[in-house]
């Protein structure tokens, strides 16, 4: 159970080998988390995140495999992640997403299908099995790792900015349907984090690392703001760049 | 018995509110009903009378709650013995009201009026007589109990294990329907009190170690933002029923009855409102108001026993964020400790209202009941400052160290690791759940936070 201050005491996680996603649950391991459920399609890099996360406290983990550009997998696997556990789960954590690489993206359906698949339909779908067990076990936290890049798509990843689009959209609509529950749902946008995803590119201006991006939004959590950005100022820095002229825009650059 | 309706609920700090659906039983069918219903399977089953509990004990998300409202039936007071039978859903306001006329008190009382029996069975409460009195449940000679396994009728000589195992155990036994407990004969509707001022918390606990035993209530009121030389100041309030003769030309009993709160707070504040600022004012407006020195004043049962109850609502005081408070007892041997706690949470600049501090008695057999001999510190803490998740984690390891433990009717945040250190008599609890509740039907949020069945 959540205690006063939003400190979870049980996790499911979908995208266990985040690094944002880790170094969350890393700041929670260090309060009340002692059980979690990882999920994700790498069952050796769930286990080392599973690993971690016992130094830090955590005293049960189970690691569940599915594979997120098969949109089929996004049902069986919320079921076997909820039975894995047998205590009601205060936080769901949803960190599957990939970048992938815009030159190559371009001009292939067959990547651009997999890259909506992963950081879209997968999501919203577990997304969308989650809502009803957590409804009917009367409390709980969603939160939605999406990204600054959902706010504007640029051409240097649109097709990644495109996909947490639809997803921050979805998770803007599901907490509206959970309000009064006992259900919550929190939105984090990070910025440039520099991280294994974002290894071969340069760092841009309010560029974090996991761990300080995780800071933000484990302080967020025991709050009740919908969206948590971080770090903080690309709230104004966004708000902004929302309304810059397309030709401007276009010349944005990596 | 209705439908059951969804509900969100909370403790009165208003901290992790969950949902789950509640019923209003009257019956020992409608509790046999009720524990068989779907969602008592799904999510579990736990009773909740005013929602005073502080924390999480009387709310099981995605279960059944059992608000005790309509358990509200009431024998007479016997005129010699004092002994009443009364529903667990009465309020010790609501039994005040007929037993005061008849020259009767309620032989423990907390804070505030707005508590049930059965809260204050499962908490078992203390008031400002722990010292002399003892607890709550020292004072209940029988109850009538459903558990999951049926109806049973105990006392202290019939199945003491779980009629103690009730006894603070924060409804976890079982539902109880009706409690036979002693009210106290009391001379008049009034209390003679001595009140003082002390300039620093050596003073006061010195005086509350010499002092306390001529009195039958005693408790010290403490402000936790003052540093140095005044480090807890604190006024002392002991006295007891005031004598017919003392207090002549007042209303008579059946006119002293507890008023209606004169003041409510409509709407919740802006979190952040209660600030250092605003809490230290009004901590020293309010040792300045208090009288230096003043020996048998005459005042009504209602401003000395429940001064919470003159403002409605005021934990709306606090805003949307809500507050806890921390409760701990230590023996008499880690007196150290108060002083401690006062110190860390006055260098963390958490602001905190008076604390209240009192000396415990002798405690009852219950495993789960709080009050052990020695001191108890309880203090009232905003949700907000970034450092007070830390320094109550800390203090909590001091407790534990000094073999003292946190009131589980107060708490919201404890870490698991310590209800073994602080209850360690929790197995015989767990033995007694096992066998009168063996599906693991009674849960709640606290239970599943603490893991106080020790199922999780």
């Amino acid at each position: 159970m959540r205690d006063a201050f939003g400190q979870p005491q049980t996790a499911i996680c979908f995208g266990g080998t985040s690094e944002i996603a880790t170094a969350i649950l890393m700041r929670l391991a260090n309060e009340r988390l002692t059980d979690v459920v990882l999920v994700g399609r790498d069952a050796v890099g769930l286990e080392a995140t599973a690993d971690l996360l016992r130094t830090a406290g955590v005293t049960r983990t189970a690691i569940i495999t599915a594979d997120a550009s098969d949109p089929a997998s996004a049902g069986p696997a919320v079921k076997q992640a909820f039975a894995a556990t047998n205590q009601p789960v205060d936080l769901i954590l949803m960190a599957v997403g990939m970048l992938g690489d815009q030159t190559l993206d371009d001009d292939s359906a067959e990547r651009t299908a997999t890259m909506m698949t992963v950081n879209l339909t997968w999501p919203a779908a577990v997304l969308a099995q989650v809502r009803g067990r957590m409804v009917t076990q009367g409390m709980g936290k969603i939160l939605v790792l999406s990204s600054v890049a959902a706010i504007r798509t640029r051409k240097a990843n649109y097709t990644y900015g495109a996909g947490k689009m639809g997803l921050d959209g979805f998770a803007l609509g599901l907490a509206d349907s959970v309000r009064g529950t006992g259900v919550s749902v929190q939105i984090a946008r990070p910025g440039f984090v520099t991280s294994r995803m974002t290894a071969h590119l340069k760092p841009i201006p309010f560029s974090t690392t996991p761990d300080v991006a995780a800071e933000k939004i484990v302080a967020g959590l025991s709050g009740e703001a919908t969206v948590l950005w971080s770090p903080g100022i690309l709230r104004v820095v966004f708000a902004i760049f929302r309304i810059v002229p397309p030709m401007l825009w276009r010349k944005m650059p990596a | 018995m209705s439908e059951p309706t969804r509900e969100r609920l909370a403790g009165w700090g208003r901290t992790a509110p969950t949902s789950a659906m509640v019923l209003h039983p009257s019956s020992a069918s409608d509790l046999e009903e009720a524990f068989s219903s779907p969602e008592a399977k799904r999510g579990g089953v736990i009773p909740r009378g005013l929602g005073r509990s502080y924390g999480d004990p009387a709310q099981v998300s995605g279960g059944l709650v059992l608000i005790n409202d309509a358990l509200n039936e009431c024998s007479e007071i016997h005129p010699i013995t004092g002994e009443v039978t009364v529903g667990s859903g009465v309020s010790i306001d609501t039994l005040l009201a007929s037993s005061i006329p008849q020259g009767f008190f309620v032989p423990v009382t907390p804070g505030t009026r707005q508590v049930t029996i059965g809260g204050a069975i499962a908490a078992d409460i203390h008031g400002k007589n722990h010292h002399v009195d003892g607890s709550f449940m020292a004072h209940v000679t029988s109850m009538d109990l459903m558990t999951p396994t049926g109806l049973k009728q105990v006392s202290p000589t019939n199945d003491p294990e779980l009629f103690w195992a009730t006894a603070g155990g924060m409804g976890l036994t079982g539902v109880i329907l009706r409690a036979t407990l002693t009210m106290l004969k009391i001379p008049s509707a009034y209390v003679a009190v001595d009140t003082t001022r002390h300039r620093n918390l050596d003073e006061v606990m010195n005086e509350m170690v010499t002092g306390d035993d001529r009195y039958r209530y005693s408790v010290a009121w403490v402000d936790c933002m003052t540093s140095g030389e005044r480090m807890g100041r604190a006024v002392l309030t002991r006295g007891d029923h005031a004598a017919e003769d003392l207090v002549g030309g007042r209303p008579g009993p059946d006119q002293a009855i507890p008023s209606a709160p004169r003041l409510g707070v409509p709407f919740e504040a802006p979190s952040g409102l209660l600030n250092r600022l605003s809490i230290t004012a009004f901590n020293e407006a309010w040792f300045r108001a208090a009288p230096k020195n003043k020996i048998g004043g005459i005042e009504s049962i209602s401003t000395f026993f429940h001064p919470l109850d003159g403002v409605s609502n005021w934990n709306r005081l606090y805003g949307s964020r809500g507050f806890v408070q921390y409760q701990f007892a230590v023996p008499d041997t880690a007196g150290e400790t108060v002083r401690i706690a006062i110190e860390r949470l006055s260098a963390s600049k958490v602001p905190s209202f008076l604390a209240v501090l009192k000396r415990f008695g002798k405690g009852t057999p219950g495993p789960l009941s709080f009050p052990t001999p020695g001191w108890t510190l309880a203090l009232d803490l905003p949700i907000g400052p970034p450092a007070l998740p830390k320094v109550l984690n800390e203090l909590d390891q001091l407790v534990a160290e000094a073999g003292g433990r946190i009131y589980l009717a107060k708490d919201a945040r404890l870490n698991p690791i310590h209800v073994e250190t602080m209850y360690p008599r929790i197995g015989e609890f767990r033995a007694v759940l096992d066998r009168v509740d063996p599906g693991g039907l009674m849960t709640s949020d606290l239970a599943r936070r603490l893991n106080l069945r020790g199922n999780n």
